[in-house]
């Protein structure tokens, strides 16, 4: 069992939470994911770390209310222990040097950019990050980023932080610029990463972006994570989870991921009626 | 058939039968279909034994079980009514008789050498059946530790805890090792608890073996993807010799247009998230499968077996089986395509999928397939289907199950390049289930690719009389070269 050594809300619907996973800690690394499952009868979800702590032995993930599991690991406790963690699962970011990259992270994809700046800086390379969020409220980790940036922009939906729009609007402006720009990472939400993808492709600028893509296992097993990159099949739980951006098929991981829609609607309304029953 | 080996007195020429649950009930269920006999017929099955002598000439039962159980000495213990001497002769030899009793093609192996069925209209004495009334007797009444040998003071890892882990795991621990299962997921038994269907195997039966081989002093320690939680370099330090039956868990796919559409997914996604995830029972479990109207398995296995009836179950209106070849060639056990057929599965035989088209919803909603016909045998010997080119046709479907086999998962050889593997990426070992890296063994479907629990407990078996050898006499490590041959 894996207890939660720390918890705290960052903002409304996403939560911090320290887990005890000392194999996990000790070779964790900057990309990698964790399959977490709550109870014995619970789903087994990807959740990215943000953070590890090899000496304590803890492993850090920031979740977002979104499904009836991540809903059920907001209301959980320090103390509280967890079913299942594993990990670290996929392959780790190339940490290396390219020079000049650029880091955006959207909403909760921001808790996966952190350990990728982090990684980055620490190879030597000039790191801008571009962070963004619906509201200035719903922003997280913006100091940890910065103390790795060598230049940080904040993008809001509604313009409460920083710029009034999207997170691509300053990468264009910075390749506008014609500032050189070696690599593009981007996370977050899957539109986002499109649109990334599409602005870096008359540059040729290498973009890595990093899948989300609803797994079972996270160890190769099943291929309900399976997409389609240059045309290939690969898994993004053991192939990735960060590919080519360029050479990703979007549409399908959209499509792909609208599949149990429905019975996520289902398991939220289920789970909204027992905690309300329980209160 | 020599004068003595003739049955003395008549035996019953057929098999004591197995009451099961009847078909139009059980597909309202994930409960075994098959419902156990008692001890008055079970003993009644026994008689029916020749007690054959084994001989260079001659092949019987025993010559047919991978792990050589002494299956006559049971057999005797089991007709004499001593239920726990049986027990002890059968846990000499397997640490999961329950389990085999239950997945094993007896009829292919055991009761396929089995002497009294050489006599016209007999059946072979059901050994099967026999193996799973001694394991479940032992189970209800509860497992007696068996005395263990003193401890030799060694450590060994076992990467994985399917069949084969958990048969080397076993015997190492029977043999005074001290034995750490790890396994990937949240639940020891592998293929025994992802793929395998309540229905056929229950899990608390997988759980109860699981549980008896802790008793022999093994560890378990479950959430460990070795490669990734923990590296080999790591393990081959703390530990003195390390075994691998990682299994084959990867799907194989057929790269056809609209693979990926919603709907069609690998037999092991749909296995996995019913049986392991318990999505039987959404939304009182957490994890969806989401079941159409009218599915296709493609496949001519077990494994597509279980997924046509597990389909049943989870409520579809029709499960299909398309598998390219004709009944004669479909690899399930005849068991297995017996119960589908009972159950109300339809076969489409001589066919193959060619294209998935899907509606605005993004889901699959029919499938071009080809027509096959037989050609010359193959290297399996199964006659080689051959496209009927112009003869396509299609077929309306809501979910697509791909059970066309499955590849050696590779995480553990992609992060460890010590070990040799094959072009099919499984890993080279020699007769010793030795691998490339010195003091690491490896065995079952990640060796032989995907095979069957029996063989791979098999493989485990040799493999822990390897590790014993490797640690208790002083040879030296085949090269590299000789792994090539």
């Amino acid at each position: 069992m894996y207890e939660i050594i720390d918890k705290k809300e960052l903002t409304p619907g996403i939560h911090l939470l320290e887990i005890n996973a000392p194999m996990i800690a000790k070779n964790a690394k900057a990309g990698q994911f964790v399959m977490l499952m709550i109870n014995d009868v619970g789903e087994r979800i990807p959740l990215t770390m943000a953070d590890w702590n090899a000496e304590k032995g803890t492993i850090t993930i920031i979740a977002l209310e979104v499904g009836k599991t991540t809903m059920n690991l907001g209301k959980m406790k320090k103390g509280d222990k967890l079913r299942s963690v594993v990990g670290p699962l996929g392959l780790e970011t190339e940490g290396r040097k390219y020079g000049t990259v650029v880091c955006i992270g959207g909403g909760i994809g921001i808790a996966l950019m952190y350990p990728v700046v982090r990684a980055l800086k620490q190879a030597g390379n000039k790191v801008i990050s571009i962070m963004g969020a619906k509201t200035a409220e719903t922003l997280i980790l913006e100091d940890e980023i910065a103390a790795h940036s060598d230049e940080l922009f904040i993008c809001t939906d509604d313009g409460t932080k920083g710029h009034h729009g999207f997170v691509s609007d300053i990468l264009k402006q910075q390749l506008d610029e014609s500032k050189q720009v070696d690599m593009v990472y981007a996370v977050g939400p899957i539109i986002m990463m499109k649109v990334i993808t599409d602005i870096t492709r008359p540059y040729e600028i290498e973009t890595i972006v990093s899948l989300n893509p609803i797994m079972v296992d996270g160890t190769g097993m099943c291929g309900s994570c399976r997409v389609s990159v240059d045309g290939k099949m690969k898994f993004a739980c053991v192939d990735g989870p960060e590919f080519d951006g360029h050479k990703v098929d979007f549409q399908l991981l959209i499509e792909r991921n609208k599949r149990y829609l429905e019975e996520e609607k289902l398991a939220i309304e289920r789970y909204a009626k027992e905690v309300q029953g329980g209160d | 058939m020599t004068e003595e080996q003739k049955p003395k007195k008549k035996r019953a020429p057929k098999k004591y039968s197995m009451p099961e649950q009847p078909p139009e009930e059980r597909i309202q269920n994930f409960n075994e279909v098959p419902l156990g006999q008692d001890a008055e017929t079970i003993m009644k099955e026994a008689k029916r034994c020749l007690q054959c002598k084994r001989s260079e000439k001659r092949k019987i039962c025993v010559d047919g079980c991978p792990v050589g159980i002494d299956i006559a000495g049971f057999i005797m213990k089991l007709s004499e009514g001593d239920f726990e001497g049986g027990v002890a002769i059968l846990k000499q030899y397997n640490n999961l008789p329950a389990v085999c009793g239950r997945v094993c093609p007896y009829e292919n192996q055991c009761e396929g050498y089995c002497v009294l069925a050489r006599l016209k209209n007999y059946d072979p004495v059901a050994i099967g059946r026999m193996e799973r009334f001694l394991a479940d007797w032992e189970r209800a009444r509860g497992f007696r530790k068996p005395e263990l040998p003193p401890r030799k003071g060694k450590k060994i890892a076992v990467v994985g805890s399917g069949p084969a882990g958990l048969t080397a795991g076993a015997d190492l621990a029977k043999k005074g090792y001290d034995v750490t299962i790890y396994e990937a997921l949240h639940a020891a038994g592998g293929v025994l608890v992802y793929g395998i269907p309540e229905f056929r195997l229950p899990k608390a039966i997988v759980q109860a073996e699981v549980d008896y081989i802790k008793m022999l002093g093994v560890e378990v320690i479950t959430d460990v993807v070795v490669g990734k939680s923990i590296t080999m370099q790591e393990i081959t330090q703390i530990y003195d010799a390390v075994f691998i039956g990682t299994g084959a868990g990867l799907p194989k796919w057929m790269n056809l247009p609209g693979e990926n559409l919603n709907g069609i997914l690998s037999a092991n996604e749909f296995l996995t998230r019913t049986n392991l995830m318990r999505s039987y029972l959404f939304p009182g479990s957490d994890t969806p499968n989401r079941i159409g109207k009218k599915v296709v398995t493609l496949g001519g296995g077990n494994v597509a077996m279980d997924c046509a009836r597990t389909a049943l179950r989870l409520g579809a209106k029709e499960s299909w089986i398309v598998y390219r070849r004709t009944e004669a060639e479909l690899p399930a056990r005849k068991e297995e395509t017996h119960h589908a057929m009972e159950e109300g599965v339809k076969f489409h035989f001589l066919a193959s999928p060619v294209k998935y088209f899907s509606d605005e919803s993004g889901f699959v909603n029919r499938m071009e397939c080809c027509k096959m016909r037989l050609g010359e045998p193959d290297e399996s010997g199964r006659r080689r289907p051959i496209i009927c080119e112009g003869e396509n046709f299609e077929m309306d479907v809501d979910t697509v199950l791909i059970a066309i086999g499955q590849s050696p998962n590779p995480i553990l050889s992609q992060a460890t390049p010590e070990l040799k593997t094959t072009k099919w990426g499984t890993i080279v070992v020699d007769e010793w289930q030795r691998t490339a890296m010195k003091g690491v063994f490896a065995a079952g479907d990640i060796v032989t690719g995907d095979a069957t629990v029996i063989l791979a407990m098999g493989g485990g078996k040799r493999a822990a009389e390897a590790i014993d050898r490797y640690l208790t006499e002083d040879e030296p490590w085949p090269s590299s070269e000789k792994l090539e041959k």
